[in-house]
């Protein structure tokens, strides 16, 4: 664990394969590849207990239904004990009615942490700050957001993420500022003069040749 | 192990685990869909189910041992 500690923070970068992993959750020991083939958001918070996550793992159970039907898996973390992790959970269930439905990791020894680069002492030298990972089914990275220790996490956007890069993989699209599900894609830029000519007579929505839209 | 209690008895997961093999399905795709369980949590229960010698893995495909199969009921 020394050797870990010595190492330098890493950053698993987008579009690479997301660090393995096998650590104690509060439903048993999970391994990363025990997510193959689902969509993955691999979540930390700062400590148990604590009011901002308190609200935000709330917030993550109530949106985990709709994470199901998009085929996404939950997975929180913390470096607090797996028995913290499950008073916590009961007392959420407890005090607001509010099942937590997914796994928590124990991640005590901070080996999750230091490789997912959760760790950052100008926020906190012990706790994990408001890190979100999203892993596809092939456990590439592709979505890394950070919110410091006071901001509470925006579910919605969570969400929208997961929509969008779904879409994009599905329909070879992309997705501008603001997308929404229903809304018009971007159709990729054209990388050749004549396939910019034939893209405006294609009946897409465009301001120009390398900015069009279409519906899907 | 969550699927296997400290007395070395399935818990109810790992119960309904040991039922879905004993019923034929084998692979953790198989098991999940007839259990109900995500297929995260039966990778990681046949794991313990075969480390408490409950199961067997084959290739990719998990059957009884003699134990698992009395305890399967």
């Amino acid at each position: 664990m020394e050797e870990l500690r010595e190492q330098p923070i890493s950053l698993p970068r987008l579009g690479q394969a997301a660090p393995a992993f096998e650590a104690p959750t509060t439903h048993g020991v999970l391994k990363l590849e025990d997510f193959k083939g689902s969509w993955l958001i691999l979540f930390s918070h700062p400590a148990d207990f604590t009011p901002v996550c308190t609200t935000e793992f709330i917030a993550f159970a109530q949106i985990h239904p709709e994470l199901q039907k998009r085929g996404v898996e939950l997975l929180g973390l913390s470096v607090d004990s797996v028995s913290s992790h499950i008073a916590w959970a009961r007392n959420v269930e407890e005090k607001t009615g509010t099942k937590i439905p997914f796994p928590i990791i124990a991640d005590l020894s901070k080996e999750v942490s230091l490789a997912y680069g959760m760790i950052h002492p100008g926020q906190s030298k012990t706790e994990t700050v408001r890190c979100v990972f999203i892993i596809d089914p092939n456990q590439i990275v592709r979505t890394i957001l950070y919110y410091p220790l006071t901001t509470g996490r925006n579910m919605d956007e969570i969400l929208r993420i997961v929509d969008a890069l779904q879409t994009t993989d599905k329909n070879a699209v992309a997705t501008p500022a603001n997308w929404r599900p229903g809304d018009m894609v971007v159709v990729p830029p054209p990388s050749t003069q004549e396939m910019a000519e034939e893209r405006l007579k294609q009946g897409y929505e465009c301001v120009d040749w390398y900015l069009c839209k279409k519906k899907l | 192990m969550p699927c296997v209690g400290p007395d070395g008895k399935p818990t109810e997961s790992g119960t309904r685990m040991l039922g879905a093999i004993k019923a034929g399905f084998g692979s953790a795709d198989e098991i999940a869909k007839e259990t109900g369980l995500p297929l995260f949590r039966v990778r990681s229960g046949v794991r313990d189910l075969a480390q408490a010698g409950l199961a067997l893995q084959k290739g990719d495909r998990y059957e009884l041992t003699e134990e698992g199969a009395k305890l399967a009921g």
